[in-house]
């Protein structure tokens, strides 16, 4: 066997291969031959590292020397400092904010990794994903021989009850409960696996197919075994190629091994996984439309009850579970319930991995223990807002969640926490909002997105939505009216109760939270028709400051509407009447003259 | 595959493969691969430490690489550490020297007092 001294780790999830890591990949595997280090140095295409903002991302071991933003003319200094001659290049590796410049951290060291627990992310950025003997290498399918062979499916329900593991869709129903419930149907059964991830900026299940796709595969048969079914599918976003190649690529390599099939280690149980893939519509992340739209009918939801547990997949009893609750099942039956539950809180066990955006300087994946706080994550491990903003809130649980606000940034993190602070866990978005944000802005945003993605099949949330839009639109414009809050209200709570899927029935949320925790705004727009962080058009003017004002002319020269007069070295001013307000000449003017009001 | 054995095999014999990407607190051998040190041979020498550790599936031994220590003199240098033990240093070390350093200190625990740069001095 070739043994390898060193091993070159280049990110081959989605956010790297989209700055070009694959022609970093490339580039060393050049440079490895044309310096005869091929049979030294492995070179491996690795899932997503977490630390996007950072990327394209390389990791070389064993020094666990963490190279970010690598461009392709730094392969070569790398290849002969690092590789040839084993110095580190020091200018290339991640630095935190309050890192000396020429400290070496090792990896685990940097604040972002440092509060982080990875464990459904634990080969996301160490194997191959596209090798499965990487996987089996690191415990792979071990979880399953120990099912089929020690376990009853009695013992593996009751073991996945105890962990306390609850969906990481969002809703956090107990998956052990779950299976229990499709335990009791009778005759042929579905395991489903939900990787149709919809919210606005959330990408945590994409890096878990693109980097372990094996965990959500050994996952999905050790649920066959427990409620007693012999096939599955995975309904994942045609958006996402990369991970429905390596899915593809995964299913052949455990087919081969006869990991899945027929007879698997000889114990006479049968299971084999299919992929459909979804167009992108949001609501198919429902669970009845998912099931819909799986047999090639319109992705609608249908009335629940009765539950797929008794009538799903083809009128099956089936089970549903997304991508990342699959991806703690083998560890759960490894370590046992009782390790799981050693994380967390009493309520809400093991960990949850969060997509961090917006307005903070580590944007990227992040897995915590439950209960860590808001603060940790934007703070320690997001590394707060860019060029020193003051935070204002952050968004969790996309179109369904909520906003929480910075009193509540020590709230620690559970499922129970975030819905009585009026938002929810969700799929994991985590969208941070500075003092440049509108909060009725961002209301309006992603009511606009639940608007665009109802399936249209119930009144409340077909018509209700749009009304509240309506609503919403005109405050941002300026024609707010005394009494819009309550009417928002109103039509929220109606449309609550009434609508027939879960995404009608939370569609209001970022409304209503927005209203709990920052009525004040939406009082300014509608009877001061002021909006506070000069974010809604209709409400805002630019100014020049006569006094700042050197009359350089350079912004009258930008302005696309030639709004701006004035004399040569004279101070200029803006016509109201003709101002796009396009934000133009406040970016171009180098006194700081310019000013939004 | 048909058993749990196939998928153990498998497994063992990934591991060394992929052994360096996982957390362990064991031996690690550093090669001073400087300048001085690739001039003096050093690649060869650490080549030997990598084929020595794979024959005998060591797994909790890596062998890394660092720059120039300052006594280029000696090179190659080589150092090993141990947790929980002093490091011991090797210099001039040749490829012919490695699988008795392997033998004696790494899997044995007994430095190669003749080889240390004790000795040299």
């Amino acid at each position: 066997m070739d043994l390898f001294r060193s091993t070159i780790l280049v990110c081959g999830g989605t956010g790297c291969t989209s700055s070009g890591s694959m022609k970093l990949y490339s580039r060393f595997e050049e440079l490895l031959a044309a310096n005869g280090l091929e049979k030294e140095v492995k070179l491996v295409r690795t899932g997503c590292f977490g630390l996007c903002a950072a990327g394209p991302v390389v990791i070389v071991y064993p020094e666990g020397a963490f190279y970010s933003h690598v461009k392709l003319e730094d392969i070569d200094e790398i290849v002969s400092e690092h590789l040839v001659k084993g110095r580190v290049v020091t200018r290339l590796l991640f630095k935190d904010a309050d890192q000396a410049a020429n400290e070496i951290k090792p990896l685990d060291d940097i604040n972002f990794y440092q509060k982080q627990k990875r464990v459904v992310l634990r080969n996301c950025g160490v194997i191959d994903p596209e090798n499965i003997d990487e996987y089996i290498a690191f415990d792979g399918y071990k979880a399953l021989a120990k099912v089929l062979t020690e376990m009853t499916p009695q013992q593996v329900q009751e073991e996945i009850l105890a962990s306390g593991l609850r969906g990481r869709g969002g809703a956090g129903f107990p998956t052990g409960l779950k299976w229990k419930f499709a335990m009791g149907s009778k005759g042929k059964k579905y395991v489903c696996c939900n990787a149709d991830e919809g919210d606005p900026g959330a990408f945590m299940d994409r890096s878990v197919l693109e980097g372990d796709p094996h965990a959500v595969l050994e996952a999905m048969a050790i649920a066959g075994y427990c409620i007693g079914s012999d096939e599955g599918y995975i309904y994942v976003r045609a958006e996402y190629p990369i991970a429905v190649k390596r899915l593809e690529i995964a299913i052949e390599q455990a087919h081969e091994y006869g990991l899945l099939g027929e007879n698997i280690f000889g114990t006479g149980f049968n299971f084999d996984i299919h992929i459909r893939l979804g167009a992108g519509a949001f609501v198919c992340g429902e669970e009845t439309a998912l099931m819909n739209s799986i047999e090639g009918k319109r992705g609608e939801p249908r009335p629940r009850p009765p539950f797929p547990a008794v009538k799903g997949l083809f009128e099956k009893p089936s089970i549903l579970n997304n991508v990342e609750t699959y991806a703690n099942i083998a560890q759960i039956i490894l370590k046992g319930a009782d390790w799981f539950k050693s994380m967390g809180t009493e309520k809400s066990t093991g960990t949850k991995i969060f997509a961090l955006g917006g307005k903070i300087n580590n944007s990227g994946l992040v897995e915590i223990p439950m209960g860590t706080t808001l603060r940790e994550i934007i703070y320690d491990i997001g590394g707060g807002c860019p060029n020193g903003k003051a935070f204002k809130a952050v968004q969790t649980g996309g179109p369904s969640g909520g906003c929480l606000p910075a009193s509540m940034l020590d709230t620690p993190i559970d499922y129970d926490n975030l819905i009585a602070a009026g938002s929810m866990m969700g799929s994991g978005g985590m969208i941070v909002m500075d003092e440049d944000n509108c909060m009725v802005d961002i209301a309006r945003f992603f009511l606009d997105f639940t608007v665009d993605e109802s399936c249209g099949k119930c009144t409340p949330c077909r018509v209700g939505t749009r009304r509240m839009l309506d609503i919403l639109n005109r405050i941002c414009e300026g024609k707010g009216e005394d009494g819009d809050i309550e009417r928002l209200e109103d039509l929220a709570s109606s449309i609550k109760a009434s609508a027939l899927c879960g995404l009608g029935q939370t569609a209001p949320n970022p409304v209503l939270s927005t209203i709990k925790q920052f009525r004040s705004e939406y009082e300014a727009h509608i009877y001061e028709k002021r909006c506070p962080a000069g974010v809604c058009k209709n409400l805002m003017k630019y100014v020049i400051d006569p006094e700042k004002c050197k009359g350089c002319t350079a912004c009258a020269r930008k302005c696309p509407a030639g709004a701006i007069s004035g004399e040569v070295k004279k101070p200029h001013s803006i016509d109201t009447t003709k101002c796009i307000k396009c934000g133009v000449c406040m970016d171009t003017c180098k006194f700081g003259a310019i000013s939004k009001k | 595959m048909k058993s749990i054995a196939d998928l153990e095999k498998i497994r063992q014999a990934t591991l060394s493969k992929v052994n360096l990407r996982r957390e362990s607190e064991g031996t690690r051998i550093v090669v001073g691969m400087a300048t001085c040190g690739i001039a003096a041979g050093a690649r060869p020498v650490m080549n030997a430490f990598v084929d020595e550790i794979g024959k005998r599936n060591l797994l909790n031994v890596i062998v890394a690489q660092t720059g120039c220590i300052g006594m280029c003199r000696y090179e190659p240098i080589v150092e090993i550490t141990t947790p929980g033990k002093e490091k011991v240093t090797y210099v001039n070390v040749k490829p012919e020297m490695v699988p008795r350093i392997v033998a004696d200190h790494v899997v044995n625990g007994q430095p190669v007092v003749e080889y240390t740069i004790g000795h040299a001095e």
